[in-house]
């Protein structure tokens, strides 16, 4: 089959779909590859260069067409190129099925499968063809370069013998690929950079990017990003409240804003107004990426630059991958040679449209005379869902009471098995013992249970002193020597003089360390 | 004076006694305890020896004083590293005590029978009581002497085992004579027929065989167990001297003495229990010897140990926030404890935090990390317990292991075939970065192999404890 990628018709679009060394991976697939006369001249790949990768030049937009059977183009095609769609072809382009209904149905009447490139779900495998993405690393990068372009100081911080500089300060707005790309290139060119997200977990993204996230005092349980494919979410009003408030806390300091806050099929949520662009020194700069739906900024006009009264520069360009044409063009030729790939397991030059795949069935807008948009939800999820942290469960009160209930059930059944037997035990040797005896045990068997009490209030630190201090009290055993030593017995006198002197080493020595000991014990 | 008055005091003293145990619930409270202890011990003599019974007062008086000097002199010589030496020195003190003194009861009890009626009304005191006792009364109280002086025996010898274990006189690692847990078995069975001949004879030789059996299973029974087992084995014998003073108590009709020893009985059993409990051990198997063998092979330990020296450690704390000190037996071995204090003190004074985590078994004796630092003065407030402190690991900066093993032995989590499987460690490695300040690369005192040396933010800081913190402390200012 032939592939063939005809030259942009939209004003200004530089970007072309197929470069030279993208034509010669595809006629590794099997291909036959096309373009049209002068479709790469802007991006810097000239017909000759073409022709000598083997790719067919095709003098006229008509012939090409008519001469394809796979169209690979950038820009979403206009009624122009869509009527001149028939039913065996496949158009290979960014589409954005979700507002242009129009070019959907014009389409199906016709019976073209057409591919959507903004469609390929965001899944790891998917990500060598998300031309999304490598568009949007292109934006953030050129972003810096734009504002940089119209700030009038440096990015780094410089201390020379003519005078110090200071650092600018770059807030990025929206950590997605965009953000992450403008952050690096801010960072890395020197600039203080601070970022924000809705998204909390993208914090730590920023942060091995190099910039300082900006944390909001806000108590809300955020929705997790994984839930939306990776994207943001609208958020509650009270949140972005909050984020309105921080935004113009920081407005006066930053020198650079670069705004890239997109939610998917909705206008740009404002999040830079008039007030903060009112705060801002004058000579800052402000680089709007979402101006296309709208912008992030009030007073962004899209493809324009306009300088405010208090001379805050305010970029609203949309052709950031456009105007570097060169890079954006291999990057994107590169995204559809791999969906090609998909496109072609055999390698054979036969496209086998696996409506099964997730990937392609995703990106798949309309096929065989239907549309198949939106697709179903893909069935591998992009991110794996953060496992929420284990809380403690709450126990209901029943549950509690239950628990509780339980607990006692079962320790009062121990203690009733414990006593019964243990004064079973008691009993027995009552029947036996003389009655002087058990005078005696019972005092035994008090004392123990005394000390069982006691000592399990003990605080674990205090567990050395403890036993420095039982050691001590153990010396007891001096009073039976104390009552034996006044024998007639000769042996006795002695064996219980010995005793004595033995306990009176132990009752000094055991009492004093203990007191060292606890005399150490201080608080700070 | 009256008997009555004897009694009394007591009562006094128990009570004061009682005191003194409980007032260890808290470090403040605890200070004022050792006074009711010191109180209640000055009463109980003083009451005794104007009691009945005694005799020889003032040689007693110069007897206690001359044991004063000595303990004085050995308590406040004693550095605080060598304390469970100490204290296991003390208990075979007690435990021979008890041995002498069930003789004597014995020896007296031989005299009152050879008296006749009238000699007998002429006695005072212990003898007096004697004399008054029916022949199953007798009988038991020959059981009570017996068994006093059996456990009296057991406490001396063991104690005396544990006292060298401790001090490195006596090898660390568990011995057995061949025959093992028979061995012990014999010599109890030998010692219950001692007591039943004892029971129909009444003569010395079977006490005297008697004894020399429990001392045997005191010295066999400690010598069996493992020098990482010995705090276990310190309360275990403070229990024992307890229960040997209580069986005295029993033979001599002397409630406080029932009292006290019950009192120290119990609770070394419980410090017992609870440290079995933090090592994950059944007591039988401590009090036995030995440990439990494993089940299968241990699992084999991948990597290497990657070394550091003090600029990397010194680097890492500059950079740190949070830190946590995981003091072990090494510390103190190394006598370390002034210099941890001190690059606390300084680190605190850096604004960073600083946390000891503590063990309940770390060092050779129950709270004995706890004492150093004290010593060392490091405030209490900051030093944690396992429980406390477990869970704040995933967010410290820095772990300082300061010459502790198996406390820290992920494999107690990781590897069911560990000896130690399934024992309460503190998660250590959890933290950013681990700094392990050890002697060398051997597996330390239980030979069990340990992971978290080999674990990717693990980094060895060799060296001797106190020498590797002296270059460290040259490096943080």
């Amino acid at each position: 089959m032939k592939i063939g990628t005809p030259k942009e018709i939209f004003e200004g679009e530089a970007r072309v779909a197929m470069t030279p060394d993208s034509a010669k991976q595809l006629q590794k697939l099997g291909y036959e590859c096309a373009i049209e006369k002068g479709a790469g001249v802007a991006a810097g790949f000239s017909d000759a260069q073409y022709e000598d990768a083997g790719v067919e030049v095709i003098g006229t937009p008509a012939a090409l067409w008519k001469n394809v059977d796979i169209v690979a183009k950038v820009r979403q095609p206009e009624a122009v190129e869509l009527k001149r769609l028939t039913k065996d072809k496949t158009l290979i382009s960014f589409f954005n099925p979700a507002g242009n209904e129009e070019g959907m149905e014009a389409a199906k009447a016709k019976g073209a499968n057409v591919i959507a490139m903004e469609m390929v779900p965001r899944i790891s495998r998917a990500q060598k063809m998300d031309a999304l993405s490598s568009m949007a690393n292109i934006a953030g990068y050129r972003a810096v370069i734009e504002a940089g372009n119209n700030f009038g100081r440096f990015f780094t911080g410089q201390i020379t013998a003519a005078g110090k500089v200071p650092p600018a300060k770059v807030l990025v707005v929206g950590a997605g690929v965009a953000g992450l790309a403008a952050i690096g290139t801010a960072t890395s060119l020197g600039a203080i950079t601070y970022a924000f997200d809705v998204r909390p977990e993208v914090a730590e993204q920023v942060e091995s990017m190099g910039a300082e996230f900006v944390y909001l005092d806000f108590e809300e349980e955020q929705e997790d990003g994984a839930a939306t494919g990776g994207y943001a979410a609208v958020s509650s009003p009270e949140f972005r409240e909050a984020q309105l408030a921080k935004f113009r806390e920081l407005a006066p300091e930053v020198d650079i804003v670069i705004t890239t806050a997109l939610i998917p099929n909705r206008p740009a949520p404002k999040l830079w107004l008039e007030d903060m662009i009112a705060a801002m020194k004058p000579g800052s700069v402000i680089v709007d990426l979402a101006a296309e739906r709208g912008g992030n900024a009030e007073g962004t006009v899209a493809d324009e630059k306009v300088v405010t009264d208090n001379g805050v520069t305010i970029i609203g360009y949309t052709d950031f991958p456009s105007r570097m044409a060169s890079q954006a063009s291999s990057l994107y030729a590169t995204n559809i040679r791999h969906m090609m790939t998909d496109l072609t397991p055999e390698k054979d030059g036969q496209i086998n449209h696996d409506m099964e795949d997730d990937v392609i069935r995703g990106a798949t807008v309309t096929f065989e005379g239907d549309i198949t948009f939106p697709p179903p939800p893909p069935k591998v999820q992009a991110i794996a869902a953060q496992t929420k942290k284990e809380e403690p469960k709450e126990l209901t009160a029943e549950e509690k009471r239950a628990e509780e209930e339980a607990a006692f059930k079962a320790q009062t059944k121990q203690q009733v098995t414990l006593l019964a037997s243990g004064g079973a035990l008691i009993l027995l040797a009552g029947l036996f013992a003389p009655a002087s005896f058990m005078q005696h045990f019972i005092v035994f068997v008090l004392a123990v249970f005394v000390g069982f009490q006691v000592i399990w209030n003990v605080a674990h630190s205090l567990h050395t002193p403890l036993m420095a201090v039982t050691n001590a009290i153990s010396s007891i055993i001096i009073l039976g020597a104390l009552m034996q030593i006044g024998s007639s017995s000769a042996i006795v006198v002695i064996l219980g003089a010995l005793s004595v002197f033995m306990a009176g080493i132990n009752i000094f020595g055991g009492f004093l360390v203990t007191r060292r000991m606890l005399a150490m014990f201080q608080k700070s | 004076m009256e008997f009555g008055f004897t009694t009394a005091a007591y009562v006094v003293a128990a009570v004061l006694f009682i005191l003194s145990l409980g007032g260890l619930s808290g470090q403040e409270s605890a200070k004022r305890a050792v006074w009711y202890g010191i109180v209640g011990m000055a009463l109980a003599v003083f009451a005794t020896l104007v009691g009945p019974g005694s005799g020889f007062w003032l040689l007693s008086l110069v007897l206690i004083a001359g044991g004063g000097a000595i303990g004085y002199q050995l308590a406040s010589k004693v550095e605080m590293t060598q304390m469970p030496e100490l204290v296991a020195g003390m208990h075979a003190l007690v435990g021979l005590a008890a041995v002498f003194v069930g003789f004597n009861a014995h020896f007296e009890l031989l005299n009152v029978m050879g008296m006749d009626d009238a000699a007998k009304k002429s006695l005072d005191g212990f003898a007096a009581l004697l004399a008054k006792k029916d022949s199953v009364e007798i009988n038991i109280l020959r059981v009570e002497l017996a068994l006093g002086i059996w456990i009296g025996a057991v406490t001396f010898t063991g104690s005396v085992i544990a006292y060298g274990k401790l001090s490195g006189k006596v090898t660390s690692a568990a011995t057995k004579l061949p025959g093992g847990h028979m061995l012990n078995a014999g010599a109890g069975a030998l010692s219950f027929i001692c007591l039943v001949w004892y029971l129909s004879s009444g003569a010395f030789l079977p006490v005297m065989i008697l004894t020399l059996a429990a001392l045997f299973i005191g010295y066999h029974l400690i010598m069996g167990i493992g020098g990482a087992d010995m705090p276990v084995v310190v309360s275990m014998l403070n229990s024992y001297s307890g229960w040997a003073a209580a069986a005295i108590g029993f033979s001599l009709g002397n409630d406080l003495l029932i009292v006290v020893g019950a009192l120290v009985g119990s609770s070394g059993a419980i410090l017992s229990y609870i440290m079995c409990k933090a090592m994950n051990r059944s007591f039988v198997s401590v009090i036995l010897g030995g440990f439990g063998g494993a089940t299968g092979p241990a699992m084999e330990v991948e990597g290497e140990q990657v070394a550091i020296d003090a600029d990397g450690v010194a680097t890492a704390l500059d950079e740190a926030d949070s830190v946590i000190i995981i003091p072990g037996y090494g510390m103190a071995v190394a006598q370390a404890q002034q210099n941890v204090a001190e690059l606390t003190r300084r680190l605190r004074a850096k604004g960073k935090e600083v946390r000891f985590a503590i063990h309940p078994v770390a060092g050779r004796l129950p709270g004995h990390m706890n004492v150093l630092l004290a010593e060392a003065k490091v405030p209490y407030d900051i030093v944690m317990e396992m429980d406390e402190i477990n869970e704040d690991f995933p967010e410290t900066d820095v772990a300082i292991v300061i010459g502790s093993n198996d406390i820290v032995n992920p494999a107690a989590q990781e590897d069911p075939n560990s000896p130690i499987a399934g024992m309460p460690v503190l998660e250590c490695w959890k933290a950013k970065q681990v700094f392990v300040s050890k002697r060398g690369q051997g597996t330390g005192y239980s030979g069990i192999e340990n992971p978290l040396f080999y674990k990717e933010n693990t980094r060895m800081f060799y060296g001797d404890a106190k020498a590797s913190l002296d270059t460290l402390l040259t490096l943080i200012s």
